[in-house]
């Protein structure tokens, strides 16, 4: 047992070395670098410094998080309120359907979100599909400019982001005991009552799931609000993206990089407590 | 000449501060089937696996052939394990999954190819070797199984529970098929099961734990007839359990005993003093019922009422009430034309059993 | 059908055709002869023969099957072993890797990218092929490992055992009875890690050169700059070409599983 340690080690050093030196080290350094100095030549230098977190309570700051987030929670909202009847009604489904009907909802998850949103912009556009049937069905008489405000950047962020609100939902319903619901309409519930007091709670963890999954992305795909939002939206990923690249005040976007983990630490350890000793955590693989 | 083939000396388990198993001693005859029989959780399978090499003990030693084997992996131990799932490699086809302990040992193919089509034969399985597992049927993949641990000839064979994902009638059959095996190739087998009966209609010798500690070791006959505690005797079969006073011992291994009130003599190995409490067992089946009518002289018997009748084929199965309110199970042959045994609920009776048929425990608190 | 079925069923055809109509746009499009005009006027090629004779473009293209190769297969690689490593053994540590796993799945991508700009700052790595290739394998390997896991979970767990008890080292194991049991997830992981990469632009962006380009950063540039129609006819390319990896890799785990 102990000389048949050879591919035992050699498995163990690979993946260590690599999540080390790739992952556990740079996010280390994006931490260190919140506390550094910003220096114009090699981006970072000592002292230490709040400097930047401080510099985070700035109003401009502060207002663009703001925005970011109510663009992310309506846009969360958005998926969750599409999202959760079509994962419901697909769950429902049986059969080679379903794996069908599954497999065309992974192929948007799959491929370019740059590309589809790209391709919003055909239908969103002054002159876009969408103007020209609201046009010519005459419910609206003039073109709504939706392009190139936040109502596009919305509507694209839903648009990448419903199958993550999606897929977690559908495996918490297809995880639902069918016996549960029969259970409280022969004791007398209502369809209303039973969705409210039964599947709601039962599919929380799946419903906690996909808001995760769709609001921190939402806060920072930055090229979504860049294509559909334009120069007159920017969010806290354009924000990021822009201290790194263009500024190049790296602690700062360092700062702003641990203030959104934090938040992402904050709505995972809410997500942790709320499914506490419920069976129906692992919405993952 | 019965040499011992696996020997625990004062072996002991502890896992997370638990003690699985405690001082255990056994031995294991060359070419016996050896069963360890308990319920959930008395250690026997954590037993097997300190056999196997899996795990290694605490405290104590475990040898095989006269050789301390601790520390050594399982694939050294010279033994093997079928496993309650079987664990078949799915992906490859019977004659792959019986060849591949042989093809670690690096064996010719030629040498594989005799000792797999052997042992297919043996095991009734020639015709399914190009198979994979999951076309075969559930006692054909337990034969499977079997196979490709005896092909690499071990000295013992464990097998940990593999009877019980089988129904009854599979069962059935596939306990004859192993006994018959056992007896063919004349390796020692170690069957780990929870089920009474099977271990019973298996074993040369059973070992009965209960609780990390061995109870009882003996011929099924032993320890159905002869328990030596009330855990064992609890545990095979049904018993019926009074309490008795010792009335005087005798050293030729006679004890008279009062029960409920009436005297009854009986053959004991115990050393016992006039006084002592003991626990007076009798089995169901030696127990006898009797109608009032039928009856002339009850001293020697003891008034009940019957309280539930069960009619299961071969017997009748009674629960009779005696007067201070123990319940007594009673089980008697079913003979179509003695019509004294269409007892009615409620019905008075005698209660008896034929003497000498007792067996005597020392009082267990 | 009754009222229930008809409304969901109604439900359902609504999403999906609001999830793919961009896309069907988007190839209409593609074909569409008319620069920037969306009224059809009729068919053409035109657009995929600017784009076949754009070679610029396909140079990034080159550069991003290369990418995406190779890191998907390094990717997997480590994943496999990483995979094997948590479902097999216990060691040091474990639980952490758990976390550390955990984190790179659930981290934003942003965050991710600075993360590694600031690493390549600091170790003086030129930014080029290299520096995306470590990046594309970083974020693809914890889909591999959450993919090959799943699939090891489903195995009885006493094969391994049973292995060992007939004589095999570990080695073997892994040879004889794991790797053909998971190759199918592996090849479904592989792809996934190869579409991942070709279509990741956010970490691309932070750790790409400019010497080493990519696709999507150059179909980012060209959106940026204004609609061309030659971006119809790349986008829809690219769609059908994932489309087809996608397809693949479910037939190939299904076919298997």
């Amino acid at each position: 047992m102990k000389r048949d340690a050879g591919f035992k080690h050699f498995s163990l050093t690979v993946v260590w070395s690599w999540l080390f030196l790739f992952a556990l080290l740079p996010f280390s350094l994006v931490v260190i670098a919140s506390w550094l100095s910003h220096h114009a030549d090699h981006f970072v230098s000592l002292p230490f410094t709040v400097d930047n977190y401080r510099a985070l309570n700035n109003l401009i700051y502060l207002h663009i998080f703001e925005r970011s987030f109510v663009v992310a929670g309506i846009a969360t909202m958005g998926c969750l309120l599409l999202g959760y009847p079509f994962a419901y009604c697909l769950a429902r489904i049986q059969g080679v359907r379903k794996a069908v009907l599954i497999m065309l909802i992974m192929i948007p998850f799959w491929t370019s979100s740059l590309i589809r949103s790209y391709a919003l912009i055909a239908i969103l556009k002054a002159r876009g599909i969408l103007n020209s049937v609201l046009l010519g069905l005459g419910v609206i008489h003039q073109p709504l400019s939706i392009l190139f405000t936040h109502e596009a950047v919305i509507i694209g962020l839903i648009y990448n982001l419903l199958p993550f609100m999606v897929l977690p939902i559908l495996t918490n319903v297809e995880r639902l005991d069918n016996r549960l619901i029969d259970a409280a309409r022969d004791l007398g519930a209502n369809r209303l009552t039973v969705f409210r007091k039964i599947i709601i709670p039962l599919t929380m963890p799946g419903i906690l799931a996909g808001c995760i999954l769709v609001f921190l992305p939402a806060m920072t795909l930055f090229y979504i609000s860049d294509i559909l939002g334009g120069a007159k939206s920017i969010l806290l990923g354009n924000l990021i993206q822009n201290q790194f690249l263009i500024t190049q005040h790296w602690p700062l976007g360092s700062a702003m990089s641990v203030m959104l983990t934090a938040v992402l630490a904050v709505l995972i350890a809410l997500y942790a407590w709320k499914t506490r000793g419920s069976k129906n955590r692992e919405w993952m693989a | 000449m019965d040499k011992n083939v696996v020997e625990l000396r004062g072996v002991y388990k502890t896992i997370h501060d638990l003690d699985v198993l405690r001082n255990i001693t056994l031995e294991v005859r060359e070419g016996e089937f050896l069963t360890l029989l308990g319920p959930s959780g008395c250690g026997k399978t954590t037993l097997l696996r300190l056999i196997s090499g899996f795990e290694e003990p605490t405290q104590g030693s475990i040898s095989i052939d006269g050789k301390d084997v601790a520390g050594l992996p399982p694939h050294e131990r010279h033994v093997h394990t079928v496993f309650q799932s079987y664990a078949l490699f799915p992906h490859m086809t019977v004659f792959e999954n019986i060849a591949f302990g042989l093809r670690c040992q690096k064996l010719s193919q030629a040498d594989i190819q005799t000792r797999v089509v052997d042992i297919l034969s043996m095991v009734k399985l020639s015709k399914f070797s190009g198979r994979k597992p999951a076309q075969l049927s559930g006692g054909q993949q337990q034969r499977v199984a079997i196979a490709r641990a005896i092909v690499n000839r071990p000295r013992v064979l464990l097998l940990d529970e593999p009877l019980s994902s089988l129904d009854y009638r599979l069962r059935k059959t596939m306990q004859i098929e192993l006994k018959q095996l056992q007896r063919q190739l004349g390796i020692t087998f170690i069957f780990v099961t929870h089920d009474q009966e099977e271990a019973l209609s298996l074993s040369d010798r059973v070992v009965v734990m209960q609780e990390g500690v061995v109870e009882q070791v003996g011929t099924p006959r032993q320890v159905y007839e002869e328990p030596m505690s009330l855990t064992v005797a609890n545990f095979i079969g049904e018993v019926n359990v009074f309490a008795g006073k010792v009335l005087s011992a005798d050293n030729s291994k006679q004890v008279a005993v009062e029960v409920m009130g009436k005297q009854r003599t009986t053959k004991c190995g115990l050393a016992l003093a006039p006084g002592e409490d003991v626990h007076v067992l009798i089995r169901p089946e030696d127990v006898r019922v009797w109608g009032k009518v039928e009856v002339e002289d009850a001293s020697e018997m003891f008034a009940g009422q019957v309280e539930e009748v069960t009619y299961k084929g071969s017997t009748v199965d009674l629960m009779v009430r005696l007067e201070n309110n123990q319940v007594v199970a009673a089980a008697e042959f079913f003979d179509e034309d003695d019509d004294r045994l269409e007892y009615k609920i409620g019905e008075p009776v005698w209660v008896s059993w034929a003497p000498g048929w007792e067996v005597i425990l020392k009082h267990e608190a | 059908m009754t009222q229930k079925s008809l409304a969901a069923t109604a439900y359902l055809s609504l999403m999906y055709v609001f999830l793919y109509l961009p896309i069907i746009v988007l190839v209409l499009y593609s074909f569409n002869n008319a620069q920037y005009s969306l009224v059809w006027k009729g068919f053409t090629w035109d657009w995929y023969r600017a784009l076949f004779e754009n070679s610029s473009l396909w140079v990034a293209t080159y550069h991003s099957l290369l990418l995406g190769a190779a890191a998907a297969t390094v990717a997997t690689g480590i994943g496999v072993l990483a995979a094997v490593s948590l479902y097999r053994y216990r060691f040091f540590g474990r639980q952490f890797l758990n976390g550390l796993i955990f984190i790179l799945i659930l981290s934003p991508e942003i965050v991710t990218g600075a993360a590694l700009l600031i690493l390549f700052t600091l170790i003086c790595l030129p930014l080029g092929f290299l520096s995306l290739l470590i990046s594309h394998i970083t974020f693809c390997l914890p889909f591999v490992i959450v993919v090959a896991y799943s699939r090891l979970v489903s195995f009885d767990k006493n094969i391994f055992e049973a292995a060992k008890d007939l004589g095999a080292s570990e080695g073997v194991i892994f040879g004889r009875i794991i790797f053909p049991l998971l190759w199918p997830a592996l090849f479904s992981a592989w792809l996934l890690s190869f579409t991942l990469s070709l279509d990741d632009v956010i970490i691309s962006y932070f750790v790409a050169g400019p010497e080493f380009q990519i696709l999507p950063l150059q179909i980012y540039a060209m959106v940026r700059s204004g609609i061309k129609p030659e971006i119809n006819a790349l986008c829809s390319v690219l769609f059908f070409i994932t489309l087809f990896f996608v397809l693949l890799s479910q037939l190939v785990l299904r076919k298997k599983a």
